[in-house]
Formats: structure tokens, C-alpha cells, sequence
């Protein structure tokens, strides 16, 4: 890990996968601005599958782009471990993502040019410590269709690449960012599963954001999101199984 | 301000701002076709126009008819002939102008009509005045040389006529339309300082050379109708009795013959470079168009909702690549007006014309703008079939990934050799070849052309360095006024410095293979030339035979004869013999078309033993400017050519057309590499975003996920230049030979080297252009990409 701490003077809990303190996240300027986060302070332990849930603009996916080390925050400290995201520069975050952090998306982004091996080799060839990229796609069901490529799968299928992809890495931080948005229920609950599996097997610590209330249900803390702020926290001590969903 | 367009039109102007960077670089490749088009097309235009105009007001002579001795009542004779309008005689003779400090000068000395304006090839005045024709001691010198040495009227100048060296003034400076281009006799490059021609009075000239109610030339202007060839004919007859050298018309005139070379070569390449850009431009402008519409499907899905027709849809698009096209078209034509005006004033000067004003006629302009709304077109067809097949459904749902099952997946072997991102820039290649071909093909034909001219120069060099090195190894060649008895060779080789002499006889003759003939001369050589050689491929000395004759290369394919058949001599000079003489071997000649052959055998088929016509000598360095000026004092001696002299205003005249042109082509092929490089960069970015916005979120680095953009481009690149070496090969060959001209011959070899500075420019443009779409990765906003789905 390249990326050392800035600030070391920040008290660190030693089981917080991620924490942050008055992170805010503004948008342009002026009478312009929008307000995306309005100093948001969170912690959320090692290992978890968090939910976060919020009507559209709450700020929960810039939430998880600043996670995530796609965005950066206007003011505000977050926490990757011991690690401030918050301080790293490019070369810094783009370390983190490639070796800590995978992303599912709710249109799956693969590369059309790539079969569904080659796909999750993409991140294989370059992270530090990845699974067999058969194994991945083992996980999530999809031993079949290795050399397929994307325009020869359903969406199902090409989410279920895109989580294997994710995985593949051995990722500390798993984020999903309405990973079902585009999927139909039978589909949804097919990923939703992997997504458990995975958090369960791998111990990654999950994130995923999604506009179906009902998949809290499978989370360990579920996190409210309004206006760009938190809500609520609901600690959740009877977790179902992804099959137990519907919505 | 946008209010008084429509919506769709506000969308185009928006869409053109976005893309500006794409949209200027296809109207620069656009600008480049259209100003080469109006630049030559117009110059042509202008200089034929200023020709025509210049001819016709100072009435340039139809037909010149060269005599010895002919008595003046002899004219009559000449008029009555049918077709002939006008006929003046004249005495035409050489001269030599003794610069101070300068080597032997050679001249033409014409005379001028006693009272009155030449009827034919009139002079312009361009300072002082014209002679006082009661004085034998004034002359008018051709401009160009009193530039050249910067005389004025008012100045005198020395000058040896037959022998006898007088002094005269200048009255006036004047340019004339036989003297566009000046040539000295026996030259091969106009340079204005080695050669003069003068006007004096008739008087003068009579007596000088000894023509007293005489004349020595005669000039024609045709009546209307007149048939030249029954006119030369004619003359020939009635001229053959005086010494007649046999007549030629205005197509044999050495200054008009240039002159209309050097308009066909600029017609020519008006025809055949522009069409290059203009197919560059528009497979540009397809791509473009292409990928537009692709991103704006679900837009023209929305249109074709609200009731839009689909000709009204393509219209739209038309539309914009019309102004792209356009604005390259508007462009191209301001800077072709532009740097012809420059061009003008450089031609006039390099021409000696008197005037010449650039104009790019209306239908010039208009042809221009024509070309480059073609080019639009052209670039549209393609993407018209795309708009056609889209329904409104179809339209506004998302397209499915593009397939890539169809292209070469590569197995195994893709695996084991190649990474993740090596194969998406593969398979983004195979997925659409004919786009990377075009690609291709269009950065090989920019890099052929710029190789060819390139080679160009090369070729060039390697002729100056054959012909002043190799073939002619003379330090000077001395030229008598006419053909002496060989004893004054000795008189050459008894002066102090000259260490070396070859006499050599030469006469001018009519050279002719059947139905192919062509003006030329024998060359009479010693039969081991040592100083003036011909010489074979492997630059090895041919021996001169008694036998038979050596032709040059360029002259046996003019005549279309080789070594085994009989060349028919008709010799215009003395007794004027017809000889048939076999033809025994081709010499490697990149300059002039020459007949080798044996001095001695040569007098001996002209009954005129122990001739000699000059002799090529060599000098010893420290003695040059003794041996000049003994020179100049020989009164048999017609001139003095410097070997360094030739070679240098060679160099010079090919340093302006050529050498400019390569430099012009260099330009080329880095405006249409950037053009396609770029072009092509920017579409792979914009479609591969989203892909390379993914690339960054899983933890690519800017510099791997360049590499998926930019890989594409390398190999693009690296394709085109084996394409640009096949296709500069070819054109070498064609380029050298529509640079080639009677006068000298450019060898098509291609040289390496040619190829790898030309490839050089290619990559220099392709890494600037990669530069410039990396910047672009650099900025990729991953979230927003992320967000959207193509």
C-alpha cells in the first residue's frame, strides 16, 4: 500500500472499515451550488453489508464515490482503516481502488471487447493478491460462460461478470451502486445472493446502495439517507437470506 | 442571439462548438485540398492569361527561322508564302560580355529595326529608353541580367562580337516575350547571371557580324489560318540556298517550351493532389458523422416521435458536416487567393513576365467550394443508410453492447500472448477493419507523397552528383563561336594552368527513328573521354565508337529505338548530310538527351575534318582567374561555362520548385496524419468513454487506460507506414518523372532514406495527436461516465 496516512494525529478505532467525520460535498458555485453531502459523519465496522437507502439527489451514491476513491470530498475527513482518502492524491486513490476496492454498478460496465474471463482477468492481471479468475465467476455462478462475451449474455449475466469482477481481487471494500437497478426480481435476487455470498465468504466489507427498501432486510446496518444528510442507522440483528426478498 | 435559429439549428451550432478541436482539424485537411486546387488552378489560369495577353500585345513570332547568310530581299520571297502574316529578318549573334572580375559572359545580340518598332517579338521598356537608332553604341539589355549584375541605363558595358571587343552604353532595360525564360545556347537551367541578351541597332550588327543587307534570322507571324508545317516546308526551301538551320515554330522555342511545361506540370498537379485530400476529408467527415449519429440515437429517435421526417433528420447532419466542409472550403480558398498573390509576384520575377496579376476566377472559387461540399457528401452517403434504418423505437432504446463475438476472439494463442488491454485494442481494430484500413490507408497516402517528394530531392541530388562528378568532370567548358580547326586546341593547351584539354565537335541536328524525331545535336567526343564521359548503369566509362553511336537513355525512349537499329541524322549545320548511323549501346544520362559519337568519324560523315566546336578543359586551382582572363581574351571563344557555376544554378532552380514542394508536402503529410490520428483518437474516446471510465474505477492507471486508446492509434500508425513506404515507392517513380523534363531526367529510385524521414513526420504527427486525446483520458470524469449508459 503506497498511500500512508496524513494525519496522524486522528484517533483510529481499530475495527472501522470506513469512518468519516463532516464530510461535505458541494457542486459548483455560488447560487448554483448544490449541496450533495452536508457533513456527513459515519462509521461502519470491518466486514459488514450495509444498506444504504434514500430517494434520488440524497447523496448516497457521492457518499460512495468518496468511499470508493472516485470523487473527492469539498471538506470533511474519510477514513479507509487508518488510511485518510480524504489526503491521497490521484496516483494514491487509483492504488486504492486497484487493489482494495471493488465496484458493481447498475449497468454492469463491461468491456464489450473482452469475454467474461477476460473481463475479470482485466482486474486479476493487475491487483496484488487475486483469486482465479474461473474461481470468481465460479462464485457467482457463471462457470459456462467463460468465453462469452458481453452482447452474448442477459443482464443477469453480465452483473453477475461485473460482481465476479469486483470480487476477483480479493477486495477489502465491496461497493455496489444500485447493482439491481436494472434487473428484474428473479435476476435481482440471483445477484443480491452473490453479493451475500461474497460478503460472507470474502468478509469484504459491503456497501450497496439501492431504491428497494426491502433488500435491507439482508444487511447487517442499514443507513437512511435525506437531503445529504444521514437519516437514521438501523442496526439489523435478524439478517434474511437474499431469497427471502422480494420487491 | 440564438433565438432566430431553429432548435435543431441551435444544437448544430452546439454541436460544432463541442467538437470544434475534430471539426477544425477535418477543415484544415479540407483548407489543404481546396488551397492547392485554387492556387494552381488560378495560377495556371492567371499565367496562360499574362502568356496570352504578353504574346499577343508584343507579338511573339510564330515560326523562327535560323539562316547563315540570307540577302534581305529574300523576305519578299518569305511573304508571299501562303499563311504568313508578318516577317522580319534580324541578326541574331552571339556575344560575349566581359564583366570586370567575372569569367566570360555569354550573349545574344539581337537587332532592332532601324525606325520603327520590331513588327514581331517587341521589346517592353522597363527602363530608360529605346535606342537612338543614329548611334552604333547603345544597346538594351534584357532586365533579368542587368538585375542580376546591377547595371542601369547609362552604365556602359564591354562586349567582344566576332572577335572585336567594343564598348556600350545602356539606353534601356526591357524584357520580351522570347526571353520568359532565359537560356543561354548549349544550357540547360535559366540563370540570369551567365547569360545576356542584348538589343542594338541594325547597323551595328550588320557590320559586326558582317551582314550587311543581310539577315540571319528570320521571323514569322502567321496570317490567319496559317498552316505551320507547310509554312516551315516552304521556308526551308527557299531559306536552304543561304544556309538555312531549318525553321521551327513556337513549340521549339526554348522559353516558351519551358514555360508551357511548367504550366502543364501545374494543371497536372491541380488535377491529381487535391481529389487526395478531398477523400481524406471525407472518409474524416464520415467517421464523424457515423459516430454522431450513433451517440444521438435516442435524439433522432425522439425526432422521428415528434413527426420529423427522415430526409429532414439527414438534412440536419448534412448540414453539419457541410459546415465543416465548408468552412475547410472558405478557408482553403482565402489562403489559395493569399499565397497565390505571393506566388504571382514570385512567377513574374522567375518569368520575366511583365505583368501578372493572381486571379482566382469565380468558377475557380466556386469549383473549390464544389470540391469541398462533395467531399461532405461523399462523407454523408454512409451515414445516410444508418438514419434510414433507425425506427423510433428501435432509436431510443439503448444499443446492446457492441458485439464482439464476430471478430477473431484469437483462442489460445491471443491468450498466451497477449494481456487484457492488448486485446481490447486488437479486437477494436477487427471489429470495424474498413475504418482502420481507411485509417491506414490515408496516413500511407500522406506519407507516400511526403516520401516521393522527399525522394525527390534525394533523386535530384543524386543527379547533380552523377552529372557534375561522375560524367562531366571538367572545370570549365569552352565553347568556340564556331567550329575551328583543332589547332587551337593546342593553343588551350599551351596556356598556363589548364592541365588538361578534350576537344569536342558538336552539331545540331534533326534526330529521327521512323515516325519519332526530335531537335537535338551529336556529340563528337575523343573515344576515351576522360573529362566529359558517358557512362554506363554502374557509372562505368563507355567507350566512344567510330562504329556507331551512344544514345542517352531518355533520348532512345523519345525515339523509341535501341542499341541494333539505325538512327537517321539529319545535320542542320554545313553541308547539312543525312547520316544513318547504327545505334551501339544506351548511356545512363540523367541530363540532356545526347548522342555520343566519335569526334573524327563525326567530321568525317560531315566532310569537315579536324573540326572542333570547344573543348572541355580542366584548371588548376590557383591559376583560375589567369586562365578566366586569357579566356575571355580569345576571340574564337563563344563562352566560358563553369562546371561549379552549372551545378550551383541547378541546385538553385530545384531548390525553389521541388525543394519547396517537399517542404509543402511535409506539411501535408502532418496536417492529414493529425487530421486522421486525431479524428480517429477522438471518436475511439468518445466511444470507448464509458469503457475507459471503468478501466480508471477498477484501479487502471491513466496511463494503462491510455495505452487502450492509444494502442489503437499505434497500430494504426504502425500499419500505415509499410502502406506509406509501398505507396511512396510508386509515386517516387511518378513524381520523378513528371519533374523530369526534356531537358533532364530525376531517377524514380527510391532511396531508404526518403521513406524514414517521411515516416519520421507520421509519427511525429500520430504522438502529437496522442498527446492531445491524452490530455482527454486525463480529465475522463469516471463518476459521470459511470452514470450513463451508451
Amino acid at each position: 500500500m503506497s498511500a500512508e496516512p496524513r494525519t496522524a494525529s486522528d484517533p483510529v478505532e481499530s475495527n472501522s472499515a470506513f469512518r468519516t467525520s463532516g464530510i461535505t460535498k458541494v457542486y459548483g458555485s455560488g447560487d448554483a451550488a448544490v449541496h450533495a453531502l452536508r457533513g456527513v459523519n459515519l462509521d461502519i465496522p470491518k466486514g459488514e453489508l450495509v444498506v444504504l437507502l434514500g430517494p434520488s439527489g440524497s447523496g448516497k451514491s457521492t457518499l460512495l464515490n468518496i468511499l470508493g476513491g472516485l470523487d473527492t470530498a469539498t471538506a470533511g475527513k474519510a477514513y479507509f482503516r487508518d488510511l485518510e482518502l480524504t489526503a491521497m492524491d490521484e496516483k494514491e486513490l487509483t492504488q486504492y481502488r486497484r487493489n482494495h476496492v471493488g465496484f458493481v454498478f447498475q449497468f454492469y460496465n463491461l468491456m464489450p471487447s473482452l469475454t467474461a474471463i477476460e473481463n475479470v482477468e482485466l482486474v486479476t492481471e493487475i491487483a496484488n493478491n487475486p483469486m482465479a479468475a474461473e474461481e470468481a465467476l465460479k462464485i457467482v455462478g457463471l462457470s459456462e460462460r467463460l468465453s462469452h462475451f458481453p452482447a452474448q449474455m442477459s443482464g443477469g449475466e453480465q452483473q453477475r461478470v461485473a460482481i465476479a469482477r469486483a470480487i476477483a481481487k480479493n477486495p477489502t471494500a465491496l461497493f455496489c451502486d444500485e447493482p439491481t437497478g436494472a434487473l428484474d426480481s428473479t435476476t435481482g435476487v440471483m445477484v443480491l445472493r452473490a453479493l451475500q455470498n461474497v460478503n460472507r465468504e470474502l468478509g469484504a466489507t459491503t456497501l450497496i446502495i439501492t431504491h428497494a427498501a426491502a433488500t435491507g432486510a439482508m444487511a447487517d446496518r442499514i443507513i437512511h439517507f435525506a437531503d445529504g444528510a444521514i437519516r437514521d442507522v438501523v442496526i439489523n440483528k435478524t439478517k434474511v437470506s437474499a431469497e427471502e426478498i422480494s420487491w | 442571439m440564438l433565438s432566430a435559429f431553429s432548435p435543431l439549428d441551435k444544437k448544430l451550432i452546439r454541436d460544432l462548438w463541442r467538437i470544434k478541436g475534430q471539426a477544425f482539424a477535418i477543415a484544415a485537411v479540407v483548407a489543404v485540398g481546396v488551397l492547392v486546387f485554387v492556387l494552381l488552378d488560378g495560377s495556371v489560369r492567371s499565367m496562360e492569361a499574362s502568356k496570352r495577353t504578353y504574346y499577343e500585345r508584343y507579338r511573339f513570332a510564330d515560326i523562327f527561322a535560323p539562316v547563315k547568310r540570307a540577302p534581305n530581299h529574300v523576305l519578299k520571297d518569305i511573304a508571299e508564302i501562303e499563311g504568313v502574316g508578318v516577317v522580319e529578318g534580324r541578326i541574331n549573334g552571339g556575344a560575349i560580355i566581359d564583366m570586370p572580375g567575372l569569367p566570360a559572359i555569354r550573349a545574344q545580340a539581337l537587332s532592332l529595326p532601324m525606325f520603327e518598332r520590331p513588327k514581331l517579338n517587341d521589346l517592353y521598356l522597363t527602363a530608360g529608353r529605346m535606342i537612338d537608332a543614329t548611334r552604333d553604341d547603345e544597346v538594351i539589355l534584357l532586365q533579368g541580367f542587368a538585375d542580376a549584375h546591377k547595371l542601369a541605363p547609362g552604365d556602359r558595358i564591354k562586349a567582344t562580337m566576332n572577335g572585336a571587343q567594343r564598348s556600350f552604353i545602356v539606353a534601356g532595360l526591357a524584357q520580351s516575350p522570347e526571353f520568359v525564360f532565359t537560356v543561354a545556347p548549349g544550357e540547360l537551367v535559366p540563370d540570369d547571371t551567365r547569360f545576356a541578351v542584348m538589343w542594338m541597332s541594325e547597323e551595328a550588327l550588320e557590320a559586326a557580324f558582317d551582314l550587311d543587307g543581310a539577315f540571319n534570322e528570320a521571323l514569322i507571324g502567321l496570317a490567319r489560318g496559317g498552316m505551320t508545317p507547310a509554312i516551315i516546308a516552304r521556308l526551308d526551301m527557299i531559306l536552304a540556298p543561304y544556309g538555312g538551320f531549318g525553321a521551327y515554330d513556337r513549340a521549339d522555342q526554348i522559353s516558351n517550351r519551358i514555360l508551357i511545361e511548367e504550366l502543364d506540370g501545374r494543371a497536372a498537379s491541380a488535377k491529381t493532389v487535391p481529389p487526395i485530400f478531398l477523400a481524406v476529408a471525407a472518409f474524416l467527415l464520415n467517421i464523424v458523422i457515423t459516430r454522431m449519429i450513433q451517440a444521438e440515437r435516442g435524439e433522432i429517435g425522439l425526432m422521428m416521435a415528434f413527426g420529423y421526417s427522415h430526409a429532414e433528420i439527414s438534412a440536419h447532419y448534412f448540414k453539419f458536416i457541410l459546415i465543416i466542409a465548408l468552412l475547410g472550403g472558405v478557408m482553403g480558398c482565402i489562403g489559395g487567393v493569399w499565397v497565390g498573390g505571393d506566388m504571382a509576384k514570385i512567377d513574374m520575377e522567375y518569368y520575366k513576365l511583365p505583368f501578372l496579376v493572381f486571379e482566382a476566377n469565380p468558377d475557380t472559387i466556386l469549383i473549390g467550394l464544389g470540391i469541398s461540399a462533395l467531399a461532405a457528401s461523399v462523407g454523408l452517403l454512409v451515414a445516410l443508410q444508418q438514419i434510414s434504418s433507425l425506427t423510433p423505437a428501435v432509436a431510443m432504446s439503448p444499443p446492446a453492447p457492441p458485439d464482439y463475438s464476430k471478430t477473431l476472439s484469437g483462442g489460445a494463442w491471443l491468450k498466451r500472448t497477449l494481456d487484457q488491454p492488448s486485446r481490447m485494442v486488437l479486437r477494436g481494430i477487427l471489429r470495424r477493419p474498413m475504418r482502420a484500413i481507411a485509417a491506414c490507408v490515408a496516413v500511407g497516402v500522406a506519407m507516400g507523397l511526403s516520401a516521393a517528394m522527399q525522394n525527390l530531392m534525394t533523386g535530384f541530388n543524386h543527379l547533380l552528383e552523377v552529372n557534375f562528378s561522375v560524367v562531366s568532370r571538367a572545370d570549365a567548358t569552352v565553347s568556340f563561336i564556331e567550329p575551328l580547326s583543332d589547332k587551337t586546341i593546342y593553343e588551350l593547351q599551351r596556356m598556363d594552368g589548364v592541365t588538361r584539354v578534350e576537344p569536342f565537335r558538336n552539331v545540331s541536328a534533326k534526330l529521327r527513328n521512323g515516325l519519332y524525331e526530335y531537335r537535338g545535336g551529336v556529340n563528337g567526343m575523343v573515344s576515351v573521354p576522360a573529362l566529359s564521359r558517358a557512362v554506363n548503369k554502374d557509372l562505368e566509362t563507355i567507350y566512344i565508337r567510330e562504329d556507331g553511336v551512344v544514345l542517352s537513355k531518355p533520348l532512345a525512349e523519345i525515339l523509341n529505338i535501341a542499341p541494333g537499329d539505325d538512327l537517321t541524322v539529319e545535320v542542320r549545320e554545313g553541308r547539312r548530310p543525312t547520316l544513318t548511323l547504327p545505334v551501339v549501346a544506351l548511356a545512363e544520362s540523367f541530363l540532356g538527351s545526347t548522342v555520343y559519337f566519335e569526334m573524327d568519324a563525326l567530321n568525317k560523315a560531315l566532310k569537315e575534318p579536324g573540326r572542333v566546336s570547344g573543348a572541355h578543359i580542366q584548371i588548376d586551382p590557383a591559376m583560375n582567374k589567369a586562365v578566366n582572363d586569357k579566356l575571355k581574351a580569345m576571340p574564337a571563344v563563344a563562352g566560358v561555362t563553369l562546371n561549379s557555376q552549372a551545378r550551383a544554378s541547378f541546385q538553385e532552380l530545384m531548390n525553389q520548385g521541388a525543394g519547396a514542394m517537399r517542404f509543402i508536402m511535409a506539411a501535408v503529410a502532418i496536417i492529414i496524419t493529425v487530421g486522421v490520428v486525431y479524428n480517429s483518437a477522438r471518436i475511439a474516446f468518445a466511444e470507448r468513454a464509458h469503457d475507459l471510465a471503468s478501466l480508471r474505477v477498477i484501479g487502471f492507471t491513466r496511463r494503462e487506460t491510455s495505452f487502450v486508446l492509444l494502442g489503437e492509434l499505434a497500430v494504426i500508425t504502425l500499419l500505415a507506414l509499410p502502406i506509406g513506404a509501398a505507396i511512396g515507392y510508386g509515386l517516387s517513380a511518378l513524381v520523378s518523372s513528371a519533374f523530369s523534363t526534356d531537358l533532364y531526367t530525376i531517377p524514380g529510385d527510391i532511396d531508404p532514406r526518403s521513406i524514414g524521414i517521411a515516416a519520421m513526420y507520421v509519427v511525429l504527427a500520430a504522438m502529437a495527436s496522442g498527446w492531445l486525446v491524452q490530455r482527454d483520458v486525463n480529465k475522463l470524469d469516471m463518476v459521470s461516465a459511470l452514470k450513463t449508459r451508451e
